[in-house]
C-alpha cells in the first residue's frame, strides 16, 4: 500500500526562509501566528493526513461514489473519516471566527491544505468546496443568512457545493438558463439543471448548502442578469431546526477519468411542477452573481493549483520508493560498495534519467509549492494588511498569480504523474502499482475551476492585456533583483542559476510587452499563444522562487544551520530547475511572439 | 483528584537513528522529535479519567531542553490543564527523572502520577518504578486497564503469559502498555488553546535535586550490519553450520 509522509522539512522551509511567515504574525489578526503554534499545526495536520485519509485514497479510487435509489453514498471509510476531520476542528480553518472558526491565514492553511490533497485528493474536494461556499456567504449575504447557516457549516455540520456549470453553460456562464422566480417573501423559486456538481449529493451530513447560479425573470441577458442562491438540500426551520426535504435532488453521477471517490452529480431543480420549484434565497444583491463569484473563485483557483502540487508529491513518493526497490540494469555510474563490485544490476535510482525524472517530479513539486505559498502570502497581505499601498500592490500580485500558479501548477502536475507511471515502466501502466491512480486523479485539476485555457486567456487579457502589462513588468524588476543576488554569490550553483534566471527573465519581459502591445491591435494573435505565456510566466515565476530557495539555502548551509543533506538537496533541486526547466521560457517566449500566424491563418474548413 | 503526568522528548519513532560521528550517542541535529507514544498513552487515559469526571486536574510535566516545551504544549492540546518544565541542557537518567519527579510530586500532590512504561529511546523502564520507591507508593507497571473508584485503582497488568489484576490504594504510580489505550489526535481548537495554557518552568537546582548522572556511557556502537544468506546443499550442510559457524545447536 502507498504511504504518504508529509514534506514537513520542506514545507517548514518555503514557510520560514523562503516566503517569510514571520511577517504573518505582524499582521492585524495574526499576533498569535508564531512558529511554534504553526509547527504544532502542521504537524498534526500532517500526522491526520497520513494515518487517516491517506489509506483510503487506493480503496476510494477502486470502490468510487455510487448512487443507489436516488441516495448517493460514498465508498467505505469516507463518512468516518469525515466525521474524524470534523471532531479535529479542521473545518474552521481558514473560516471567520465570528461564525467558530479559527480565522487563520492563507499562508498556514495552504500547507494543511496540501497535505490533505496529497493524502486523499477525492476526500479533500468536498472541505474545499464548502470552504469556498462559506467565504462566498461571509462576504456577500445577509447577517440572517449568515447567521442562519455559516455556524454549521464551520462546524462541518453541513457541506456546501458551488452550482455553476449547465450543459449549455460551461466556460461561458452568460448562458446559464436556471430560472429564480421571487415568492414575494423574499425567497425565490429555483428550477433547473446544473451538472458537474462536486459532492452535489453524499452520505456524510444531513444536510447539504448550495450555491447556485441563476437567473431571475425578466433579467438582463448574458453576465450581468445572474444572481446567487443559497438553496438548502433541507429547509431549515426559524429555530434552526431542519424541515421539510426542498425540491433539489441528485439525478445521477458522472463516471470519471479519476477522482472516483468524490460523487460529480447532475443536479435537479423543481422537479416537482406542483411545487413549482425549490426554494432558494438570494445572496447579496440580484444580478449580481457572477462578480460575487469570482471574488471567490481567487481561493478556489489557488487551491485546484495547489492540488497540482499534492498530487505531484504523493506520486513523487510512490515513484521514490519503487525506484529504490526495482533492480534493473547494469550502472554507468560508480555505485556504492555495498551493492557489490561491478554488480550486474542494481536499484533503478543509480540510472542517470531515472534520476533525472525523479529530480524533474521534485523540482515542479518544490518550485510550484514555493510559487503558491508565495500567492498565499500576497493574499494575506491584500487581505489583512493596514496600509493602502501595500494592501493594492499586494491584490494586483495575486490577481497576476492566480491563472499562472492555477494553470502551471495542475499542467505541472499532470507531467509529475506521468512521470510518475514512466518511472515504473510497464508495471505503472498497470493499476495494481497505484501510480495510474495519481495520473488520472491529476488531470481534472487542470480543467475545472476554468482550464489552462481559459486561465491563459484571463491572463493575457484582464492580467496583462488590459493594464498594459504593469503589474507583470513590476514583478520582473523585482524578481531582476534576484538576479544580481545569485551573480554575487561565491556559490558556483547560484551563480549559475542567475545566467538561466535572467534569460528566462528577458524572455518573460519581451512576451509580456509583446502582449501590451499586440493585445488592442489583434486579440486573436494573444489568444492564439496565451497557454505559452501562462507556462512561460510559471517557468519563470518557478525558477525564480527555487533561486530564491537556493539562496536561503546557501546561506544556511554557509552558517552550518539547518539539515545539511536537506539543505544540499534543495540546492541541488533549485540547480536543477535552473538547468533543465527554466530554459524552456525561451521556447515559451518565442511561440507567443512569432507563433500565431500559422493559428489564424487555419480556417475552419481545413481540419 | 489531580493526575501528574511526566512527558518525555524522544525521536520520532519513523525516524532511523543513527549514531554520532564520536559514538558518544545518536545522533539528534535536525531529527523529528516528538512525544514518547507510551505518554502520549498515559495523556490519553488522564484525559478519558477526567472526561469520566474522576480526574479534576491534569498537569503534565517534562524534565530536559528548552524544546521540551513543544511536547509539552502536545500534551496541553491533548488534554493536560496545565504544564510544567524542568528545564536542564545536562543529560537526565531515569533516577534523575524519578527525583525530580518526586519535588514535583511534593509541591503537586497529585493521586495518581500516570507514566509510561519506558520510552522509547534508551528503552529503560525504570523511572515509574524508582518513582514509587522514592515515594513509598503503590505502583501498578504495564496498564492495559485502570479503573478508579473511591481511594483505590483497580488495573490489569500485561504480565508474561497473561493478565494479572492488582487493586492499589492511592496515591499510586501507574505506568502505560501499549493496549491501554488508541491516543486521539489534537483537534485544532485545542491546539490553539495549547498556547494559552500555563507553562511554568524551573530548574532542578531550584527545586534542590541532584541529577548528576551515576552511569557513564562509555561508547555507543551500531549494532553489527546482517550478513547476507547462503544457500545450503541438504540438511546435513545445514545442522553442520548451525553447529560449528552459528554454535546454537
Amino acid at each position: 500500500m502507498s504511504q504518504y509522509t508529509a514534506p514537513l522539512k520542506d514545507i517548514s522551509f518555503v514557510l520560514k526562509h523562503v516566503v517569510g511567515m514571520s511577517d504573518i504574525g505582524k499582521l492585524p489578526g495574526c499576533e498569535e501566528i508564531t512558529d511554534d503554534l504553526v509547527d504544532a499545526i502542521l504537524s498534526e495536520a500532517g500526522k491526520f493526513s497520513s494515518e487517516v485519509l491517506a489509506p483510503l485514497n487506493r480503496s476510494g479510487d477502486q470502490e468510487g461514489a455510487k448512487i443507489i435509489n436516488g441516495n448517493v453514498t460514498t465508498p467505505k471509510g469516507f463518512k468516518d473519516a469525515y466525521w474524524k476531520y470534523v471532531e479535529g476542528g479542521w473545518s474552521g480553518l481558514e473560516a471567520p471566527v465570528e461564525f467558530g472558526g479559527q480565522g487563520l491565514p492563507h499562508l498556514v492553511a495552504t500547507p494543511v491544505s496540501e497535505m490533505l490533497g496529497s493524502a486523499n485528493m477525492a476526500f479533500k474536494l468536498c472541505p474545499l468546496l464548502t470552504l469556498g461556499a462559506i467565504e462566498a456567504l461571509d462576504q456577500h449575504a445577509s447577517q440572517e443568512l449568515k447567521d442562519k447557516f455559516l455556524p454549521n457549516m464551520t462546524a462541518g455540520k453541513w457541506t456546501g457545493t458551488m452550482n455553476l456549470t449547465e450543459p449549455q453553460a460551461g466556460s461561458d456562464l452568460a448562458l446559464v438558463r436556471t430560472k429564480a422566480v421571487p415568492v414575494g417573501d423574499g425567497s425565490y423559486k429555483i428550477t433547473g439543471q446544473k451538472i458537474f456538481i462536486t459532492y452535489g449529493d453524499h452520505d456524510y451530513t444531513e444536510n447539504i448548502i448550495h450555491l447556485v447560479l441563476a437567473r431571475v425573470e425578466g433579467a438582463p441577458e448574458g453576465v450581468k442578469g445572474i444572481s446567487l442562491f443559497l438553496v438548502p438540500k433541507v429547509l431549515v426551520n426559524a429555530d434552526g431546526s431542519l424541515g421539510e426535504r426542498n425540491d433539489v435532488k441528485c439525478a445521477s453521477i458522472e463516471h470519471k477519468l479519476g477522482i472516483h471517490a468524490s460523487p460529480t452529480c447532475v443536479m435537479i431543480y423543481g422537479e416537482d411542477e406542483k411545487r413549482g420549484g425549490a426554494i432558494g434565497y438570494p445572496i447579496g444583491e440580484i444580478n449580481r452573481g457572477l462578480e460575487y463569484m469570482f471574488v471567490m473563485m481567487n481561493a478556489a483557483r489557488l487551491g485546484v493549483g495547489l492540488e497540482g502540487v499534492s498530487i505531484a508529491e504523493r506520486a513523487y513518493q510512490h515513484a521514490l520508493v519503487w525506484a529504490r526497490e526495482r533492480v534493473q540494469g547494469r550502472p554507468t555510474v560508480p555505485v556504492p560498495a555495498s551493492l557489490g563490485t561491478a554488480p550486474k544490476s542494481v536499484p533503478i535510482i543509480y540510472h542517470p534519467d531515472i534520476k533525472r525524472m525523479l529530480m524533474t517530479m521534485r523540482a515542479y513539486a518544490e518550485a510550484c509549492r514555493a510559487m503558491i505559498y508565495w500567492t498565499a502570502k500576497c493574499l494575506d497581505l491584500a487581505d489583512r494588511a493596514e496600509d493602502e499601498h501595500t494592501k493594492r500592490f499586494n491584490q494586483a500580485l495575486v490577481d497576476l498569480m492566480i491563472p499562472i500558479v492555477k494553470g502551471y501548477s495542475t499542467e505541472a502536475g499532470i507531467e509529475v504523474t506521468s512521470l510518475g507511471v514512466q518511472i515504473h515502466g510497464g508495471m505503472g501502466f498497470i493499476e495494481e502499482t497505484g501510480a495510474a491512480q495519481y495520473y488520472r486523479d491529476s488531470r481534472i485539476s487542470a480543467i475545472y475551476e476554468g482550464t489552462t485555457g481559459i486561465q491563459a486567456n484571463d491572463l493575457v487579457g484582464r492580467k496583462v492585456g488590459r493594464e498594459g502589462g504593469q503589474t507583470a513588468l513590476a514583478l520582473i524588476a523585482e524578481m531582476q533583483k534576484t538576479v544580481s543576488t545569485l551573480e554575487a554569490s561565491p556559490d558556483v550553483n547560484l551563480k549559475a542559476i542567475a545566467k538561466t534566471l535572467a534569460r528566462g527573465l528577458e524572455d518573460f519581459k519581451r512576451a509580456t510587452e509583446w502582449i501590451a502591445i499586440t493585445f488592442k491591435e489583434n486579440q486573436g494573435a494573444v489568444n492564439a499563444g496565451a497557454v505559452h505565456y501562462l507556462m512561460l510566466a510559471g517557468t519563470v515565476c518557478g525558477g525564480w522562487i527555487m533561486a530564491r530557495s537556493g539562496i536561503a539555502a546557501a546561506e544556511m548551509l554557509a552558517k552550518g544551520e539547518g539539515d545539511r543533506d536537506f539543505l544540499k538537496a534543495k540546492l541541488l533541486t533549485v540547480r536543477f530547475f535552473a538547468d533543465h526547466i527554466l530554459p524552456f521560457a525561451d521556447g515559451y517566449a518565442e511561440a507567443v511572439v512569432n507563433g500565431s500566424s500559422s493559428v489564424l491563418a487555419m480556417e475552419e474548413a481545413y481540419f | 483528584m489531580k493526575i501528574l503526568v511526566p512527558v518525555k522528548r524522544v525521536v520520532d519513532y519513523n525516524v532511523k537513528v543513527r549514531v554520532n560521528a564520536d559514538q558518544t550517542g545518536v545522533d539528534l541535529a535536525n531529527v523529528k522529535m516528538s512525544m514518547n507514544p507510551f505518554d502520549e498513552i498515559a495523556i490519553e487515559e488522564a484525559a478519558r479519567l477526567k472526561e469520566a469526571g474522576i480526574a479534576t486536574e491534569i498537569v503534565a510535566v517534562s524534565i530536559g531542553v528548552t524544546q521540551c516545551q513543544e511536547t509539552l504544549r502536545t500534551a496541553l492540546a491533548l488534554g493536560a490543564d496545565r504544564a510544567i518544565l524542568v528545564e536542564t541542557s545536562n543529560e537526565i537518567q531515569p533516577l534523575g527523572v524519578a527525583k525530580v519527579l518526586k519535588a514535583i510530586v511534593a509541591t503537586e500532590t497529585p493521586q495518581i502520577v500516570l507514566l509510561g512504561k519506558q520510552a522509547i529511546d534508551d528503552d529503560s523502564n525504570q523511572t515509574g518504578q524508582m518513582l514509587a520507591a522514592l515515594l513509598g507508593w503503590s505502583q501498578a507497571t504495564f496498564a492495559s486497564k485502570v479503573v478508579v473508584t473511591g481511594g483505590e485503582a483497580v488495573v490489569t497488568r500485561e504480565i508474561d503469559g497473561g493478565l494479572e489484576t492488582l487493586s492499589i490504594k492511592l496515591p499510586a504510580i501507574i505506568t502505560t502498555d501499549l493496549r491501554l489505550n488508541t491516543p486521539r489526535y489534537a483537534t485544532l481548537p485545542n491546539i490553539m488553546k495549547a498556547k494559552k495554557k500555563q507553562l511554568d518552568v524551573f530548574t532542578p537546582e531550584g527545586l534542590g535535586v541532584d541529577v548528576a548522572p551515576r552511569l557513564t556511557t562509555l561508547k555507543v556502537v551500531e549494532p553489527p550490519k546482517r550478513k547476507g544468506g547462503v544457500m545450503v546443499a541438504d540438511v546435513a550442510a545445514l545442522v553442520d553450520k548451525l553447529k560449528n559457524e552459528a554454535k546454537v545447536i
